[in-house]
């Protein structure tokens, strides 16, 4: 019997992930410095994790509603009305995920019917492709170039079109470039997702972290509200990773699909990390900009450091990463990323992880210190210096 | 800029000019002046290193946080008593404090003793001060924002990218 073959084929499909090998060598590595990690290097501020603890202390281990609990989903539409002048009502417009991962994986599942296509500016997060796969969908990748600064251009995003489209993904700030969209970007996009009717997944996880112009989502612009589903969550913007918590808001309609997803698969969100979510939107303000400001000075520590270098390397102004194109090396981004590990140890991630139009650039995280950062900036000058 | 920098430099004050430069956008000219022009105006009043010494074997350091009440003078409130009292070299921070007593003293020295002998012999002397309490640091935790106890690793691992 070969227990092969009863994997679900949409599933066998998906190739392993190569960056995992790469990584466990990584981390066996003695000395070796890694840029890899996607997530903040900073503790869940005290403050939080300590509303977490008193709810363990208190015994309130039980499930929640649903769809969250009703104090969490009324921060989350205080926050969503403080920092981006959107309204949407508790308890019918907002929905307490287990991450934004969770929120990625439902609405692809609650709006997908077999065949429909999903239209994916890439390089991006790795998950929206499996996640489509996995919901019946047919992703279809947009590729994004360096010239116009990983920005979804409209006549891209029109090409891409067919009768089969139902949904666009829109993820920025981006991981893995740090490319934003402004308003001017997203306002002529407005049109073609009116004409073509298409539903906006807004992955807004990375909002609160731009860096000299404030983010913008789609959903305040003219006609956008009602087509646009925004999906985020505290793992980025208040070090909380391992909590697993994050929430989608939208229109009821889609909402309330979604939370019938959500109710049979995971009940509810984790309980104690709902009273740290709740203290986090309440108190957190001043943590998220000590956060921005130090991930602020790292970047430009980081991309001058790669400019310094000779490598072209494009301007973050979201996310914790930078995205250097390493094409004047002659070497490929997996070559690149190997032969810098072995020779330097130096750990970053080769840019075609994140969609093949991420070939020739290499993803390096800033979510490290200072002292790491210069460091590794040292070895890869000498890296690179070989090759240019 | 210039608080930008003070912050910067209150974090760390071995950053570069040019790192300070990258990070303020600022040319290292530029940097260098402002720095100077905080230094001249005494904003900036000096560079140490924060040092945990009871990792140091060989150096014996022992802290006391001294409760003291004062008599204020006429004309001079408590700046005179508290200017004779932060001149000894043993007095490494005097605050004057709301509350129940006036001024707080840090007081540094390399035994107990050496630090109960100058409380009693040059402290509780001194003509204003009404009475001393000494309370001896026991262990530091943390200092000036630093913790003290050991850094846990990165552990973070590769997962979803």
């Amino acid at each position: 019997m070969s227990l092969e073959n009863k994997i679900a084929k949409k599933v066998r499909d998906i190739p392993p992930s190569g960056i995992r090998k790469f990584f466990d060598v990584v981390s066996e590595m003695e000395g070796a410095i890694s840029l890899g990690v996607g997530e903040p290097d900073f503790d869940t501020p005290w403050h939080i994790r300590e509303e977490g603890i008193y709810s363990l202390e208190q015994g309130k281990t039980i499930y929640s509603a649903n769809a969250g609990m009703p104090n969490l989903r009324k921060e989350v539409s205080n926050y969503m009305n403080r920092k981006f002048n959107l309204d949407y009502e508790p308890l019918t417009q907002t929905l307490v995920t287990v991450g934004g991962s969770e929120g990625i994986d439902i609405a692809l599942r609650t709006l997908l019917e077999y065949g429909e296509e999903v239209l994916i500016p890439e390089p991006s997060f790795v998950a929206y492709m499996p996640c489509t796969i996995f919901a019946g969908g047919v992703p279809i990748a947009i590729d994004t170039n360096e010239e116009h600064n990983f920005k979804l251009q409209p006549e891209q995003l029109e090409a891409a079109i067919t009768p089969k489209s139902k949904i666009l993904i829109l993820p920025y700030p981006n991981n893995p470039t740090g490319a934003i969209m402004t308003k001017e970007d997203l306002e002529k996009l407005i049109p073609i997702i009116k004409k073509h009717d298409l539903i906006v997944l807004s992955d807004e996880i990375y909002a609160e972290l731009t860096y000299g112009k404030t983010h913008i989502s789609i959903a305040n612009l003219e006609d956008m509200y009602e087509r646009t589903v925004i999906l985020s969550g505290f793992s980025k913007a208040y070090a909380m990773t391992g909590w697993r918590l994050g929430y989608a808001v939208g229109p009821e309609v889609i909402i309330s699909a979604m939370t019938k997803m959500h109710q049979y698969v995971l009940m509810c969100a984790p309980t104690t990390s709902q009273y740290a979510g709740i203290e986090a939107l309440k108190n957190g303000d001043n943590d998220v900009l000590e956060m921005r400001n130090a991930y602020d000075a790292r970047r430009k520590i980081m991309v001058n450091g790669f400019r310094k270098m000779g490598l072209s390397c494009f301007e973050p102004e979201g996310a914790f990463y930078v995205f250097p194109s390493i094409q004047k090396t002659g070497l490929s981004s997996v070559e690149f990323c190997e032969k810098l590990l072995m020779e330097e140890k130096v750990a970053v991630v080769p840019g075609n992880a994140f969609g093949e139009s991420g070939e020739g650039f290499i993803r390096c995280s800033y979510a490290y210190s200072i002292e790491e950062i210069k460091e590794a900036l040292v070895r890869i000058e000498k890296f690179v210096k070989k090759y240019i | 800029m210039e608080r930008k920098i003070l912050e910067l430099l209150e974090e760390n004050s071995r950053y570069s000019v040019e790192d300070l430069a990258i990070i303020t956008e600022l040319s290292k000219n530029e940097v260098e002046e402002i720095i100077a022009d905080l230094e001249k105006r005494q904003v900036i009043c000096g560079y140490k290193t924060l040092i945990n010494w009871d990792k140091v074997d060989d150096k014996e350091l022992v802290r006391a946080l001294i409760e003291v009440k004062v008599t204020p003078q006429r004309g001079e409130g408590f700046d005179k008593i508290a200017r004779r009292i932060y001149h000894f070299n043993e007095v490494k921070a005097v605050y004057l404090m709301s509350g129940g007593f006036d001024l707080t003293v840090i007081v540094e020295g390399s035994s107990m003793k050496e630090v109960a002998m100058f409380v009693s012999q040059k402290l509780a002397t001194l003509d204003s001060v009404l009475s001393t309490a000494t309370h001896f640091v026991l262990n530091k935790y943390k200092d000036y924002g630093v913790i003290f106890e050991k850094q846990k690793k990165d552990e973070r691992v590769m997962i979803t990218l």
